[in-house]
Formats: structure tokens, sequence, C-alpha cells
């Protein structure tokens, strides 16, 4: 077991576990953001996408010995006291899901495409999206939201 | 009060106090058995309770798929939970409003038919009294015959139901822990479980002094080839179970036709007659014939099933996403040697599953492990790969269909076979426990399969088998194949799609053969205007038949779900270029009333892209016995890229009954595509799914 520095949705904060462990298992077990789903846990559904440094990264993937410093966002940070981030609020507008698994790991990606990206086509949005999957074809209202979403945060700049 | 239709769900949950519970002020505790697997049911059943007490949604707390404190209600399947579980719902609600209005009125001596409800508050004459539900719970008895007082609203009178209220746990679970696999309960431990390479599959070596060894915090629980940990920390659990996977060996598998043709052919089934109307062999015409086949599918949830298991004495608490928590309890009980009274199951939502797959298998086994730990929660979680190989399939088919058709283009005669496994092998079905991990004790449950569900239940492999279509004679029939060692069960809308897509394209064969408009076609074999309505719809949307284009072209397909439920239509555009590209679907469907229309959208957009992912590129993927598909490289579904642009029509006709929706769009979306792709190349492609290598194999 080693103590490792974190910096999570702002805040700094040290975990004891061990270095190979990972940021999956320490964000939901340690530090109880279980906002961030676990789905495969083979780097291929996307569920658990978090944002490291602002790149959307899958915890099930990163080693939490590989991250020390470096700032980690999951989507409890897109939720404020009643400040939402546009994402969150376009979604429900939208009811854009149905079993609502996915879209956590979706919302932080849509989140770091609209970081770089204010206003993103559809075709940007589903290139962005399209390693996530979605099994109860929740797809179109999910892009639908995502541009909602843009369009929002483009007025409110 | 005889003349009201009932619901098969007040059978045994009879009185008003099986549904609604008034103790606490301010609340209403609505209780169902149905459950929510990303449907929107509980949102449903709010709107409709809500709606007939005259209180507000918010004031509405759903508790579903309690064992303990719910109505005992048949699993959330077929498309039912809104037909026999909101039906139960309306009645019990409006019998309880009748009550309670009774009350009042005998204590403000004035007829009933003075009063009102505004949020549970009484109203004489639109005055406000200090009486409320609550005030008078009290005093109210709830335990008597929903069916004695139950006086639903007529459709005028309605409010909230017809409304698209918005999902009550969407938001929860876009960001918050509100599935099965986040809840943490105190003191609670992590268990896995060690994968066979298929279900038949025995331990001949594990090195379970080696696996102690390497872990030895780490508790292992072993009975026969049953091998499960658990550890107090998630990350040495995976870490301990990973490795315990390399220190086991396992028993050769055996050998299968690797052709699923080959394998249904040398099955020793005898067809089953289904339905007989006159006689085919005497109708003349030409004849036009299909095959069809269909691959084996998963259910590919998007988390691997969960459960968690708690002994407290010798009672047994689960806590699962089970879509039949009722039905789980006695084949646990039994697996476990205990009686099923000592069982309570309580629904925690899981990722969205579309009928059985692993959710009861891995509560058993979450109570195996916790049986190691009384009074310890046990929370066990599934692999990937088990979810994939270990869960039920959906069973692969052959369907041959056959049509006559006069020279007025009118078809004589329609004869259809329908062949595969049991569509529904649900635990407790039949008085069978299949639970997988139970087949590999020391002494292993007895393994039989129940038989398939009957046509006056919707049907298994012969759903939808008989044409909606009026044909003069008709002759269905089923094989229900016994000898593959593969475990199936009920996959959204069963034997339905596959029959579906068999006729609706054999629809297609005959316009194109006679040169009737495929439209046309189905419309003059049609005496039911609801049908015709739905078909005329889908194809205005689409603005049929849409113009020639070499690659690219409109397919239409369409159902009566069960024969006896909604209708849809829809038309799915295709494009083919290097591979099928679906752009568009156009979708209309009457299911009645609506109680939620957007919910009803959200579930046909849902079924449109899962069937068109099935269509297009879904196949399980099986070596001898053991399934090889693994992971999701081995199991691509539809992608954000590639998903249509979707547009739903509702019909919404609120005098008639609800119907459910979930399932009735997956045949009609198969064979919609499989139309388009026809129309767009020329080419009939009869085995699923519709990838470049089907249509090259077709074309050749």
């Amino acid at each position: 077991m080693e103590v490792i520095s974190l910096h999570v949705n702002g805040k700094a904060l040290d975990v004891r576990v061990e270095p190979d462990t990972p940021l999956l298992y320490v964000l939901r077990n340690d530090l109880g953001l279980r906002g961030t789903r676990a789905g495969c846990v083979e780097g291929q559904c996307m569920s658990c996408t978090v944002l490291i440094d602002g790149r959307p990264q899958t915890a099930c993937m990163v080693p939490i010995g590989s991250i020390a410093g470096q700032r980690v966002e999951t989507v409890e940070s897109l939720v404020g006291n009643g400040t939402n981030h546009p994402l969150i609020d376009s979604v429900l507008e939208e009811q854009a899901g149905q079993c609502g698994y996915c879209l956590a790991g979706i919302l932080m990606r849509a989140k770091a495409l609209l970081d770089h990206n204010a206003t993103p086509s559809r075709t940007d949005i589903s290139a962005a999206l399209d390693d996530h999957l979605c099994r109860c074809g929740a797809h179109v209202r999910i892009m639908r939201a995502i541009e909602r979403a843009a369009l929002a945060g483009s007025a409110r700049a | 009060m005889s003349t009201i239709a009932s619901s098969p769900s007040l059978t045994e949950n009879p009185h008003c106090s099986d549904w609604i519970d008034l103790s606490r002020t301010g609340t209403v505790v609505l209780k169902s058995g149905k459950v929510e697997i990303g449907q929107g049911i509980g949102t449903a059943l709010v709107q409709i309770a809500a709606d007939e007490m005259d209180v507000a949604p918010e004031s509405v707390e759903l508790i579903a798929g309690h064992t303990a404190l719910g109505p005992l209600e048949a699993g959330t399947s077929s498309s039912l939970s809104i037909e026999t579980g909101g039906r139960a719902v309306r009645l019990a609600a409006s019998a309880v409003r009748a009550i309670f209005i009774a009350e009042a009125a005998k204590l403000l001596q004035t007829p009933p038919e003075n009063l009102s409800v505004e949020d549970g508050r009484i109203f004489v004459s639109g005055r406000e009294t200090d009486l409320t539900y609550w005030s008078l719970a009290s005093s109210v008895e709830l335990a008597v015959p929903v069916l004695d007082y139950a006086k639903p609203k007529s459709p005028t009178e309605r409010r909230l139901v017809g409304t698209s209220m918005p999902r009550i746990d969407l938001a929860a679970k876009a960001t918050g822990a509100s599935f099965i696999h986040d809840i943490e309960l105190p003191g609670m431990l992590h268990g896995r479980t060690l994968d066979p390479p298929a279900s038949s599959r025995r331990l001949e070596t594990f090195d379970e002094d080696a696996l102690r060894r390497a872990f030895p915090s780490v508790q292992v629980v072993r009975d026969g080839s049953f091998i499960g940990i658990i550890a107090d920390r998630e990350d040495v659990a995976a870490r301990a179970i990973a490795r315990a996977a390399r220190l086991a060996t396992w028993s050769q598998g055996f050998t299968v036709p690797s052709l699923m043709r080959e394998a249904i052919a040398v099955d020793a089934a005898e067809p089953e007659l289904v339905m007989e109307k006159s006689d085919v062999a005497s109708a003349g015409g030409r004849s036009i014939k299909t095959e069809i086949e269909r691959p084996y599918i998963a259910h590919a949830s998007i988390a691997p099933s969960c459960a968690i298991a708690i002994w407290r004495g010798d009672a047994l608490e689960i806590y699962s996403h089970s879509q039949a928590v009722h039905d789980m309890r006695a084949p646990i009980a039994k697996a476990l040697g205990i009686d099923a009274g000592k069982v309570v199951v309580i629904h925690v939502p899981g990722a969205g599953t579309y009928g059985h797959s692993g959710q009861d298998d891995v509560a058993y086994e979450a109570a195996m492990l916790a049986r190691a730990v009384p009074g310890r929660p046990v929370r066990v979680l599934w692999s990937r790969a088990a979810d994939f190989s270990l869960a039920p399939l959906g069973p692969g088919a052959i369907v041959k269909a056959e049509v006559k058709v006069d020279g007025d283009g009118r078809i004589t005669a329609f004869t259809l076979q329908s062949q595969s496994q049991a569509h529904v092998s649900r635990p407790g079905r039949g008085g069978t426990i299949n639970l997988v991990a139970a087949e590999r004790l020391a002494t292993p449950m007895e393994k039989r399969s129940p038989p398939d569900v009957p046509l006056e239940r919707g049907g298994g492999a012969d759903r939808n088998a008989l044409p909606i279509y009026a044909f003069p004679n008709i002759h269905v029939s089923k094989r229900i194949l016994r000898g593959l060692p593969y475990r199936t069960s009920a996959l959204r809308a069963l034997g339905g799609y596959a029959n579906i897509f068999a006729i609706e394209t054999l629809m297609d064969d005959v316009a194109a053969e006679i040169g009737a408009d495929p439209v046309a076609l189905r419309i003059k074999h049609l005496a039911d205007a609801r049908a015709v309505e739905v078909i005329t719809k889908a194809a205005e949307m689409a603005d049929w038949p849409g113009p020639q284009v070499q690659g690219e072209g409109l397919g239409i397909g369409f159902c009566q779900y069960k024969n006896r439920s909604a209708y849809c239509a829809v038309v799915a555009r295709v494009v083919c270029d290097e591979r099928v590209r679906l752009t568009h679907a156009w979708a209309a469907i009457d299911a009645g009333e609506a109680i939620n229309p957007d919910g009803i959208k959200n579930q046909i957009e849902g079924a449109i892209v899962q069937s068109a992912s099935w269509t297009l590129k879904e196949r399980v993927s099986f070596e001898g016995d053991a399934v090889t598909t693994r992971d999701w490289e081995g199991y691509p579904i539809l992608r954000f890229s590639e998903v249509p642009e979707i547009k739903v029509s509702l019909i919404v006709r609120p005098e008639l009954p609800p119907l459910g929706v979930g399932e009735t769009a997956t045949g009609p979306t198969a064979a919609a595509i499989g139309n388009a792709v026809h129309r767009a190349l020329g080419i009939r492609v009869r085995t699923l799914p519709i990838t470049r290598d089907a249509i090259v194999a077709a074309a050749s």
C-alpha cells in the first residue's frame, strides 16, 4: 500500500491503496464517487469514462499510481447546488436515456468535447461518442441533448 | 362492479392495501411487482396512480419489486407491465379514492358527488375541508377488494395520464449512485465466482493452496466445480479471481455441428402443430417460399449481472436486478435447500436488460458466497465474459414459410414452421431451477428445460408466427429443439423477431414476384383498420415508395405484437455501399391509450436501434458447446455513428386499453431493413445478420 495524492473534482486528497489499483475502484469504493459506472472493466464499453487533466480516459484501465497529482473530473462535478452543467439539464430535457447506465461516461466525453469545441456538428458528436456503447438505443436523443447543451453554453457565453 | 375489466395481477393481490399505503402523512406509497429496467414503467405507474387518486405525482413513492412488501405479480416481461400491472394500479388507485370519498361524504353528511380531491385534500363543492386522505387513513379500511370499489376515471377526466411526464428516475441514473452496482451496505464484502469455459464443463484440477498463499485474506468457497472467493476490497477480489482462473483446469467440451442449420436439422425434435385453419394443401396458386436464419443473440447489457445477498440466521435477503423477483425465490431456495418463505428479494435497477439474462444466476451465487459469512452482505459481480458466455442467450432459429398466390394476387395459403430452442427458461418456470452455478455443484441440480411458452401466453418460438393477414388457409407449427447444449431464454420479443422477419420479407417477395407495391399488398390482405392505419401512416412519413436509386431503398415491416397487442409499422431507408447503412427509420405505432407518449416514443426508438443492431451486426459465436463470444470486441453492437435518424408517430386512442410497447418494433424493424436491402440491391438476404458477407453469400 502507498499513499497517493490526487486532485478529484477540485479537491486535493490522499488515498492509501496499492498503486496498481484501477482508478475506477478508488473512485467508487475508496472515495464513494459511484457516479462513475463500472461496465466491462476491460476498457471497451467506455461507461467509466472520466477526465484526467481534461482528457477522457476509461477509469478501469488507469492504475492509480500513474496519475498522482493529476486532475481527475467525474460526473459528480457536473452537478452543482442549483447550477448544473448544461449537459445535465439537456439530458433531462431531451429525456435522453433509458436505463441510464451509459450516461455518466458519455456526459464526461461530451464535456471534454464541448470544452474544446463549443459548437460541435452532429458528425463531431457521433465521432466523439463512437466508442461509447449504449444498449437501450438512446443514441439519437443523447446526440440531441449534446447539441442542446452546446446551444445553451454558447447562449450563456 | 363486475362490468369492470380486471387484471391478472389482481388475482393474487385483490386488496387495495396490496397496492396502496397511506399511513405516512403526505405520501402515497404505491406498490408494484413490475420493475424498472430502463423502460420507464415506474414513471408510468406513478402517473396512473396519481391521476386516479388526484394527488401530485411527487407525493407518490414507488416500491417496485419487493417480495416482502409489494404485490406478488408475474415478472416484468412480454410487454405486459402496462397492460396488466398498470391496469391493476389504475383499478386499485380508483378504488382507494372512492373509499375515501365515501368516508368523507359520510362525515360531512353530503352526497359523494359533491366531493372532489386535490393533492389528497378533500373539497366540498369546491371549498376545501379539513379532511385529507391522511387525516382519514386511520379510520378507513383498505384491506378490501379492489374490484368492489374500483371506479376508474373516464378518458376525459384524466389529467396526468396522456402527458409526457419526465422520468422520475433519470437524473439519479445519469449522475447518482442508483444502480444495484452502486449499493454499499454496511460491512459489505466483495465476491467473484470462477467462470467455467461452458456451463456444462466440470473442474478437473484447482490449486486452492496456491490461491490461499497468494491471497491469505481471501476466503474461498467451493462446492464441486463451483468456486467463489470473498474479499474485503473489490480490487482484491478482482485480482484473486483472475489468479484463480489460472489455477484451474476444466473438462473438455463436446462437439456440436458447427453450422446451426445442421444442428437444427439433426435434432430429434418433432414438429408441434400451433394452429391450422382450413386446408393449405387444397389451396391453389403459385408457391413462394422462404427460409430465414436468425443467429443466437446476446442480451449484452452494458453492465454485467450483479447481486448482493445477506444471510440473517436462516433467512436470506437478496438485492437483485432480476425481472422476476418473485419467481426467483423458489428455485434459489430449492438450490440452497431452504424454504422459499425464507427468501426476500428486493429489486434494485441495473443496466438495461431485455429479458432473462444472468440476473437470477448471480443472485444465487451471491447467496452461495454469503452463506460463508453469516450476517455480512456479499456483493457478486459477474465478469463481462460470463455475461456473454454463461447467461442465457436469445435462441438462434430457422423459420420456413411458404405462401400460395392466386392469379388475382391474393394469398390463398400460408404455412410456417419456426424451429429453435425454447425461448423462456426462467428459474422456477415449470418447476425448474436453471441457475447456472447449481449445475456445477458437487451434487448438481437436475437440468431440465421447461416447455416453450404456450400461445395463449403469447407464444415462444411461435410468437407472431400466425400471420395477422386474412389468409383463408393457414398451417403453423414449431419444433422446439432439446438436443442443443446452449442456455437460452427470453430476449425481447422472443420468436416474434425471427417470425416477423420471415413473414414480412416473404410478403415483399410476393410483391416483387407479382409486381405489386409492398404497402398495397399488405393493405389488400388486412381486415383490421388499426393495422391499415399504422402501415399507411409509416409509408406516408417515409414518402413511400421513394425514388428508385441503385444501392438505396426503402423497406417496410409491420406487426401487431402477439397478434393482440400494439400495432407497429416501420419503414427503413438503407444505403448499401461497402456495408449496409441504416440512415432513417420512420415508425407508426398504435398502442391504444398512451400513458406517457414520450415514453412510448423512447421505447420505439430504442427497439428500432436495438433491432437494427441485431439485424445488421450481432451473432454469438460458439466452439462446440462453448460460447466463444466473451467481450465487446467479439460482439460489436450499433454505434453512435451508425444509428439512423428516427421519427415516431403515435396514434393515440384514449378510449381503448393501453398496450405494451417495449417489444413490438423489433420484428418490423428487422423486416424493414431486409426489405430495404432487397429494394436497394435486388438481393434477398435470408441469413441474419445482414452483413457484407451475408449479402455476398445471398447474391451467389
